[in-house]
C-alpha cells in the first residue's frame, strides 16, 4: 500500500502540476510548442539524471557532473575548432563529438577509480573531481567560451517536428531503463547499493561494476554536454554550475534512496519533468528565477519527507 | 471476592491476564496469561511467530493489548510508551544491543540520568563512577566503569545493558535471546549473571531459542504456540523434548534425519592453508560427507571458511578440489568451482534486505541460469518459486522484500542459492542460528538430502547437539589452528568441548 503511494506519488504530483498550469495558463502553457520546449530543456539535465540514477542506486553520488558537463563541451569544441578551424567540416564535428563523449566517459572512469581503487567515499572523491574538472575547463581557454556556430544539429535539428535532443533523451531513457531492469549489470547495481558486503559475498565484482556505473554516468554527461553546447552553439567553461544538485534532486524526487538500493529510471524522469514543469510554470505565471528556487526547495523537502513517512510506516508493519 | 483476587495478584511480580492482540485480521495473541513470581527466572518459549515478540512488546509498552490487563504488584497498569513500563520497573534487554560504543561503561549505564554536578548542566563523573561500582558490586558483577564499550565482549555488553536497566530501578528484566551472539564460553558467563541477578531478587523473563539454557536456568516456563499459552508451570522434571513437543504441538521423533553414509572420493583436500587468521590447516572432505567445524567464537572457524571461499586472501597452502589444484581468490572464483559459502550473518553479509526475495536467491547464480548479461524475469520468478517449494520456504511471493521474511525463511533464501547454482561443495556457517525449530528441521533434512545426493558439506556450528546430530566427522579449531579431526560416532561431546576450550584463559 505504502509502496504504491511512494511509486505513484511523484507521478501524481507531475500530473497535478500539469493540470493546474493547464487550467491557470491554458493559452501559453497548454500548447505543443511549450511542451516540446520543456522536453527539450529537460533533455540535458534529464540525460545526466539517468546516469545519476545508476550512481545513486549503487549507494554512491557524483558531484562532478556539472563540472564534467563544462569540461566535455570545452574538450569537444576545442577539438573541433582547434583541428577544423572556425568552420569545421561535418567530419571534424563528428570527431569533436566523439572527443566530448570520450572525455565524459574518462571523467566518470576517473571518479570511479578514485572510489574503487583508492577507497574514497563517493562524496569526497567526486567533490575532488568536481573542482578538478571545473578547473581544467576554465584553464583550457583562459576561462573564455568557444564558439561553434556551425554545431547546430543536436540543439536545433528536428525529426518529424520533434527536436533531435528529445529523441536522444527518449532513446537514453529506454536504453538505460532496459539496462537497469533487464541486465545482470543493472541487478548488480541494485545489489551493491542495497548491501555491498552481501553483493561481494554473492560473487558480484563490486569494483568492476562501480567503474562501469561511474563511466556510464560520465558518458551520459558527455552526451548531455554535446546537446547543451549545440543549443547555445558555444562551449562555456562555466556551464552546469550547480547542475549536480538539480540532477540529484530530480533522482531523489523520483523515489531513489540516497542510501542506495532503491530507484527507477521512470521515477527519475518524472522527477526531472516535475522540476522542469514547475520552472516553466513559474516563468509563465511571472515568478522570478530567484523565487523559483524557493518553489523547487519546498518540492524537494516535501518529496523526501513523504518518502520517509511512507517508509517509516512500511518498516513498522514488517 | 475482588479483594481476594487482588491479594492473589499481589503474590506475583507481574501478571498478564487474558491478553489478546490483533493486527488487522491477524490474531497475534489470544487470551494469554503469564504469571511471574518475584525473584524467579521465568522462561518464555515458542517458535517464531508464536507471539513471543508481541507479548514482549506489550510488556515494553510498545503495543497496547486489545483485551486483558497487566497487573503489577496488585495494581493494574496501562502502558502507552516504553518509558511507562520502565517507570513501573519493567526493563527490556533487547537482542540488538543499544549501547553507545564510544562511551565508557559508566557513561552508558547513566546515559540520560547522569548524577548532577556542582554547576547546572554538568554531571559528576566521580559520583557516576562510584555509583556504577556500587551497583555492579551489589549484583555481584566485576566491571571496570572506565572501559569503553567497544572494547567489551558480547557477554560484558549484556552485563552493561543489565546494569543500565538496574540503574533505572528495574525490578523485572525481560531478556530477549541474550546469548544469540555468544560463544559457549560467553554463554556460561551470561547464564551465571542471570542466576546472580535472580538470587539478588531481580525477576527475569528469559526468552531463548536455546532450550538447553532454558532448562539450565529457568524455574518456570510458559510456552506459546500460535498466539496461545499452551503450557505454563514449573521447570522441574521437564525435559527439552517435552518443551519442544509443546512448542511444535507434535512429537518430534528426532530433530535429525537418519541417513546412511556412503561417502565417495575426496572432494576437497586442504593442505597447510594459512591466512591472516588461520594457520596451517589441513583436512579433507569427501563427496557425500558432512563435516562439522567446532570451536569457540574467535577460534578461526569463520575465517577458515572465508579463506576457502575467496573472501580473505590465502598466504600459503594448497587447496584441491577433485584432486585438482585450485586457486580461489574471490567469491566469484569459489562459485565457479561450485563452492557456495552461506554466511553466519544473514543481515550484514548475506542478504540485500530491501530487494525482492527472488533477486536475493538468484544473485550469485545468474550466470548458471544462463543470464550472463540479459535477465529473464519470468523464468527467474519461476525458478525462485520452485526452489522455495523445495525448501518449504514461506513467503508472500518472489517479489516480497527479503527483509520482510522471518529468520528461518531468510536462511532458506540463502540455501536456495546453493540449490539453484547446483553447488557441489556447501560451506555453511552457523546455518541454524536464531531460527525456529521447524525451519531447523527443514534445514537438517535439506543438508542430509544434499549429502545423499553426493554433495560435500562443511558446517560450522556453535551448537554441539546439532553437530553431533548431523555430521560424520567433526574438526575442532582453537586459536586459528585445527586441533582435532574426529569421527562423530566415536566421539563424546565433552571431548570436543575440552579440545575447543583447553588453554582458553582469556575472557
Amino acid at each position: 500500500m505504502n509502496k504504491l503511494v511512494r511509486e505513484v506519488l511523484p507521478f501524481g504530483s507531475l500530473i497535478l502540476v500539469i493540470a493546474i498550469l493547464s487550467l491557470w495558463q491554458p493559452d501559453s502553457f497548454l500548447t505543443l510548442d511549450n511542451f516540446l520546449n520543456v522536453l527539450r530543456r529537460s533533455s540535458v539535465y534529464g540525460i545526466i539524471a539517468v546516469g545519476m540514477t545508476f550512481v545513486i542506486i549503487s549507494g554512491g553520488i557524483d558531484l562532478s557532473v556539472g563540472s564534467l558537463l563544462a569540461l566535455c563541451g570545452m574538450a569537444a569544441a576545442g577539438a573541433m575548432i582547434g583541428l577544423g578551424g572556425e568552420h569545421p567540416s561535418v567530419g571534424m564535428m563528428v570527431m569533436g563529438t566523439a572527443v566530448g563523449l570520450l572525455a565524459g566517459a574518462v571523467g566518470g572512469l576517473i571518479s570511479g577509480a578514485l572510489i574503487t581503487k583508492l577507497k574514497l567515499q563517493p562524496f569526497i572523491a567526486t567533490l575532488g573531481t568536481m573542482s578538478l574538472y571545473r578547473g581544467i575547463a576554465l584553464v583550457m581557454y583562459d576561462g573564455q567560451p568557444i564558439n561553434v556556430s556551425s554545431y547546430r544539429y543536436l540543439g536545433e535539428g528536428t525529426l518529424v517536428g520533434i527536436p533531435i535532443s528529445v529523441f536522444l533523451f527518449l532513446a537514453v531513457i529506454a536504453l538505460a531503463g532496459a539496462i537497469l531492469q533487464f541486465t545482470r549489470f543493472g541487478r548488480h547495481t541494485y545489489a551493491i547499493g542495497s548491501n555491498v558486503e552481501a553483493a561481494h559475498h554473492a560473487g558480484v565484482r563490486v569494483d568492476r561494476t562501480l567503474l562501469g556505473i561511474y563511466t556510464l554516468g560520465g558518458l551520459l554527461t558527455g552526451l548531455a554536454a554535446m546537446i547543451a553546447m549545440s543549443r547555445t552553439v558555444s562551449a562555456q567553461p562555466t556551464a552546469g554550475v550547480g547542475a549536480e544538485l538539480d540532477v540529484i534532486a530530480a533522482v531523489v524526487i523520483g523515489g531513489a534512496s540516497l542510501s542506495g538500493g532503491r530507484g527507477t529510471i521512470t521515477g527519475t524522469i518524472v522527477g526531472t519533468l516535475l522540476i522542469s514543469f514547475l520552472r516553466n510554470g513559474c516563468t509563465l505565471v511571472g515568478v522570478s528565477t530567484n523565487a523559483q528556487l524557493i518553489v523547487i526547495g519546498v518540492v524537494i523537502v516535501l518529496a523526501v519527507a513523504v518518502d520517509q513517512f511512507t517508509r517509516g510506516k512500511a518498516g513498522e508493519a514488517a | 471476592m475482588a479483594l481476594c483476587r487482588l491479594i492473589e495478584s499481589a503474590r506475583f511480580a507481574l501478571e498478564m491476564q487474558g491478553i489478546g492482540k490483533s493486527f488487522g485480521p491477524v490474531k497475534a495473541l489470544d487470551d494469554v496469561t503469564l504469571r511471574v513470581l518475584p525473584g524467579t527466572v521465568h522462561a518464555l518459549a515458542g517458535e517464531n511467530g508464536a507471539g513471543k515478540s508481541t507479548l514482549m512488546k506489550i510488556l515494553a509498552g510498545v503495543h497496547q493489548p486489545d483485551t486483558g490487563a497487566i497487573v503489577r504488584e496488585g495494581r493494574t497498569c496501562s502502558w502507552k510508551h516504553p518509558s511507562d513500563s520502565l517507570a513501573d520497573g519493567v526493563a527490556m534487554i533487547y537482542q540488538e544491543l543499544s549501547l553507545a560504543s564510544d562511551l565508557t561503561i559508566a557513561e552508558n549505564v547513566w546515559l540520560g540520568i547522569e548524577p548532577r554536578g556542582a554547576l547546572p548542566g554538568t554531571y559528576s563523573k566521580k559520583r557516576m563512577l562510584a555509583d556504577t561500582c556500587a551497583l555492579a558490586e551489589r549484583h555481584g558483577f566485576d566491571v571496570d566503569p572506565n572501559r569503553k564499550v567497544e572494547t567489551l565482549s558480547a557477554s560484558t555488553c549484556q552485563i552493561v545493558e543489565v546494569l543500565k536497566a538496574l540503574a533505572r530501578n528495574a525490578e523485572i528484566l525481560v531478556m530477549d535471546e541474550p546469548t544469540s551472539s555468544c560463544g559457549r564460553h560467553e554463554v556460561a558467563i551470561l547464564l551465571e549473571m542471570v542466576k546472580k541477578l535472580s538470587r539478588a531478587g531481580t525477576t527475569i523473563i528469559y526468552i531463548s531459542h536455546r532450550l538447553e539454557e532454558v532448562v539450565e536456568i529457568a524455574e518456570y516456563i510458559t510456552v506459546l504456540r500460535d498466539g496461545r499459552a499452551v503450557h505454563t508451570g514449573p521447570m522441574e522434571g521437564l525435559q527439552i523434548s517435552d518443551i519442544v513437543k509443546h512448542m511444535v504441538g507434535r512429537d518430534l521423533e528426532d530433530y535429525f534425519p537418519k541417513r546412511k553414509v556412503e561417502v565417495g572420493s575426496t572432494a576437497l583436500k586442504v593442505s597447510g592453508l594459512s591466512s591472516g587468521a588461520v594457520e596451517d590447516i589441513s583436512f579433507d572432505l569427501r563427496w557425500g560427507e558432512i563435516v562439522g567445524v567446532a570451536g569457540l567464537v574467535g577460534a578461526g572457524r569463520t575465517e577458515l571458511a572465508r579463506v576457502l571461499c575467496g573472501l580473505d586472501p590465502s598466504i600459503g597452502g594448497v587447496v584441491e578440489i577433485d584432486g585438482k589444484n585450485v586457486k580461489i581468490a574471490t567469491p566469484a572464483d569459489a562459485l565457479a568451482y561450485g563452492v557456495m559459502y552461506i554466511t553466519e550473518d544473514r543481515k550484514r553479509t548475506g542478504l540485500c534486505l530491501e530487494l525482492p526475495a527472488a533477486w536475493n536467491m538468484t544473485l550469485p547464480c545468474l550466470v548458471e541460469l544462463g543470464m550472463k548479461h540479459i535477465l529473464h524475469l519470468g523464468r527467474e520468478n519461476t525458478i525462485a518459486d520452485e526452489t522455495a517449494g523445495k525448501l518449504s520456504l514461506k513467503w508472500p511471493g518472489p517479489g516480497a522484500p527479503a527483509g520482510a521474511l522471518s529468520g528461518g525463511n531468510q536462511q532458506k533464501l540463502l540455501l536456495g542459492r546453493a540449490l539453484i547454482a547446483g553447488s557441489r561443495l556447501w560451506v555453511l556457517d552457523e546455518p541454524t542460528r536464531g531460527i525456529d525449530i521447524a525451519a531447523k528441521v527443514d534445514i537438517y533434512e535439506l543438508i542430509g538430502r544434499m549429502a545423499a545426493e553426493g554433495k560435500a558439506v562443511l558446517i560450522i556450528s556453535s551448537d554441539l547437539p546439532e553437530l553431533f546430530g548431523i555430521t560424520d566427522r567433526i574438526l575442532v579449531m582453537r586459536r586459528g589452528r585445527l586441533v582435532a579431526d574426529l569421527v562423530t560416532s566415536e566421539t563424546a561431546p565433552e571431548a570436543v568441548m575440552q579440545l575447543a576450550a583447553v588453554a582458553e584463559g582469556r575472557t
